[in-house]
């Protein structure tokens, strides 16, 4: 057995698990709030709740209508992303004319009302909901045992991220989306209906976020609360990775969950912290962000 | 309708015109830019718009697209009235914009950039005879397309809306800035895409280069159109549009 710097290798792989997998949230949220930020300018801050909305509506439609973890991935999100247009057409759609600010503060507002009432029917002590037996257990690599289903939050997670950046950079609907980013009068002349993209790309962010919270769903308890703590370090990582940048939030999602995993190895007192600190250097050094454009 | 009227109102209006403008008034924000323009253009005619800075040329082209914030009076393409619809819903009826400032995409490369604006219609050129047309597009088609150069960016912003089936282009100073073997080149364009069928509005400044491509010229003074000079008579009206442009 070796050791490194007095770490058994246990401990060290067992905290990089730990902190690909809060990685894999944090790049997913990240990534929802850069396309949604990307083309509606708006910073949208009910992403916690809605993430918190995905685990819930996987909890509801296991408890109420008996479907299970795999259906559950895709109608939760669906489910949520559909809530989200609504949310757009009723109420976000009247803010893009004025500044950053508003949308901000509504969609604060509405997280704070959606978990608000979820925590007056649902109590805050978090409800249950089991690994699908398909993917419970795990692996033993040796140097470490893995949870077969924190592995699948890493697998699905990348699948995601990866897809959703192949659809944006690599797609002609992707080109719409980043043509409409910079100058939507434009992509509006050519004869393409642009708030229907935009409404489409509010719904698809926030689906992530419902995504992420199936995801999430067996792992941490489904607690009206989950998302208001998970967002806050979300936020920090798009400040570092930079607004807008899709790539850029990926990568700094993974990157700073290991950073964090390394941190809580050697020094756990700054785990919490970590990111915080890293987030005031960069604005320090390049308030655009590591991945973000100046200007 | 009001077609037949409108179009025999007065000389110098063209019957049947495929863009009929009539006392357009268009305000940007607050301020009042267009007061009562009036213009005809005819299918398969290549008119420009000449006029000095802030004479509410480019305004005009605005205010056609849509795109002009508030918009008054009537603005007739082959018959239907356009001037309440939104900009999407007036380029699905075939009319396409080059705006002044190119509009070309950092994000996308110079094939996304051409491939961008949906095919509306049939009748749009080819990829293969826009590449004919501007050979530079092809070689530089992975580049990204604000990495091009000014001349090459202006001849991307024409050729990607040629291959959309639009009929009437509305070109805004497609020569601006740019060195004289370019503008050389941007003219035998427009001339091949007169030759193609298409009709167009161009607003310049340059009215040498405007009298080396165009039918008419209309010259457009605070808002509003204050002569129009058919392009076999510009030699006999020099002194009067030297007055105009105050060159």
């Amino acid at each position: 057995m070796f050791e490194l710097l007095g770490v058994p290798p246990q401990v060290l792989m067992g905290q990089l698990l730990l902190g690909l997998i809060n990685g894999s949230f944090y790049a997913v949220l990240s990534l929802g709030l850069a396309v949604i930020f990307g083309l509606l300018n708006i910073i949208n801050f009910a992403h916690g709740a809605q993430y918190m909305m995905g685990a819930f509506a996987a909890w509801m439609l296991l408890t109420y209508v008996g479907v299970g973890y795999w259906p559950a991935l895709i109608v939760a999100p669906l489910v949520v992303g559909a809530i989200g247009i609504v949310l757009e057409r009723l109420m976000l759609a009247r803010l893009y004319h004025l500044d950053h600010l508003y949308g901000l503060l509504l969609t604060f507002g509405l997280a704070l009302i959606i978990q608000g009432l979820f925590r007056n029917y649902y109590g805050i002590s978090g409800l249950p909901y089991q690994i699908p037996a398909s993917l419970s257990g795990g692996y033993n690599l040796g140097f470490m045992f893995l949870p077969t289903y924190r592995g699948w939050v890493v697998v699905a997670s990348v699948i995601v991220c990866f897809a959703t950046w192949f659809i944006i950079e690599k797609t002609k609907l992707g080109a719409y989306l980043r043509a409409a980013t910079e100058n939507p009068v434009l992509v509006g002349a050519f004869g393409i209906n642009v708030p229907r993209m935009i409404t489409l790309t509010y719904g698809f962010g926030v689906a992530l976020a419902g995504f992420a919270g199936v995801l999430a769903a067996p792992i941490y308890s489904v607690n009206p609360n989950m998302g208001a703590d998970l967002i806050i370090v979300v936020f920090a990582v798009v400040v570092i990775g930079g607004m807008g940048s899709i790539m850029g939030a990926i990568l700094t999602g993974y990157g700073l969950g290991l950073v964090e995993g390394l941190t809580r190895v050697f020094y756990p007192e700054g785990s919490a912290v970590v990111i915080f600190v890293i987030m005031a250097i960069v604005l320090l050094f390049r308030p655009e962000g590591l991945f973000g454009r100046a200007g | 309708m009001s077609d037949a009227m409108a179009q025999t109102e007065r000389p110098g209006r063209t019957a049947g015109a495929m863009l009929a403008v009539r006392d357009l008034n268009g305000w940007y924000g607050e301020s009042h830019v267009l007061h009562g323009i009036e213009f005809d253009v005819a299918e398969g005619e290549v008119v420009t718009l000449l006029g000095r800075n802030g004479a509410g040329k480019t305004s005009t082209l605005l205010a056609i697209m849509g795109i002009l914030g508030k918009r008054e009076g009537s603005i007739r393409f082959q018959g239907a009235e356009i001037v309440g619809m939104q900009p999407r819903q007036i380029a699905r009826l075939g009319i396409a914009l080059c705006p002044e400032e190119r509009g070309i995409f950092a994000s996308l490369s110079v094939e996304e950039n051409l491939m961008l604006p949906p095919r509306i219609r049939e009748g749009g050129l080819s990829v293969d005879r826009i590449h004919e047309l501007f050979p530079n597009l092809k070689e530089r088609r992975r580049s990204q397309g604000t990495k091009l150069s000014g001349g090459e960016q202006q001849m991307l912003a024409i050729a990607r809306i040629l291959r959309t089936g639009a009929r009437l282009l509305l070109l805004d100073e497609p020569t601006e800035g740019l060195a004289p073997v370019i503008v050389q080149q941007i003219g035998r364009t427009i001339l091949a895409l007169k030759q193609e069928g298409f009709t167009i509005v161009l607003v310049e400044q340059n009215f040498r280069f405007a009298a080396s491509v165009a039918d008419r010229h209309y010259v457009v003074e605070q808002g509003k159109v204050a002569d129009m000079i058919p392009n076999s008579e510009l030699d006999a009206n020099i002194d009067k549009l030297h007055a105009y442009l105050g060159v």
